[in-house]
């Protein structure tokens, strides 16, 4: 199996934030509200991080 | 003209115990469940939509660690780093028990991609012992539902 960097942050992104949703909220509506705001940060974190990098290295 | 009015229950989250708090099943033996196989705490207490999601996630995430090639630590190696690595693995419950037994993970990592297979396989690890531990709550009526 061969992943891309982005779709292997994307998989990770998603798994976890369903864990955290389902564990730290009670309600269904908060879990989806709650694993969402997760995912997005997830990947908007990695992007940011990534670019962060580049900056350094350039 | 009549008015309905509406008992207080346990659903309105008054009272501080759940559903699953009431259907029976010891707490420890919805962690024991829930670490050994990913989802089964949650499955014990009637929540089937969760431990779905739950097996499918942890399930998800060890699998797609195996198949990059990512390496599934063994404890006793003498390195700090290792057995940290372990503990993490070992959070999987039977899962890691068979990647120990099929062998799996065990090539050397070469890769960066393999590298980001060991890291699944351990957050799968970790993942599992925080759902294992929401099972536990869940039966203990610490959270509501």
């Amino acid at each position: 199996m061969n992943l891309s960097h982005f779709s292997a942050v994307l998989l990770f992104s998603l798994f976890t934030s369903i864990v955290f949703a389902i564990t730290r909220r009670a309600e269904p509506k908060k879990m989806v509200r709650f694993g969402a705001l997760c995912f997005a940060l997830f990947v908007s974190g990695t992007i940011a991080a990534s670019w962060v990098m580049w900056l350094i290295k350039h | 003209m009549t008015t309905k009015v509406q008992a207080p229950t346990a659903a309105g989250g008054k009272t501080g115990s759940g559903d699953a708090a009431a259907s029976g099943v010891s707490p420890a033996l919805a962690l024991l469940a829930g670490w050994l196989v990913p989802g089964a705490g949650h499955l014990l207490l009637g929540k089937w939509v969760r431990a779905t999601l739950l097996m499918v996630s942890i399930v998800g995430m060890f699998a797609i660690g195996i198949a990059l090639a990512g390496k599934v630590y063994t404890p006793n190696t003498g390195e700090p780093l290792d057995m940290l690595g372990f503990a993490g693995d070992f959070g999987s419950g039977l899962l890691y028990g068979l990647a120990r037994v099929l062998g799996w993970g065990q090539a050397p990592v070469l890769v960066a991609v393999a590298d980001y297979g060991t890291k699944f396989i351990v957050v799968a690890g970790l993942l599992n012992v925080v759902a294992a531990v929401d099972a536990h709550s869940l039966a203990s009526g610490r959270k509501p539902s």
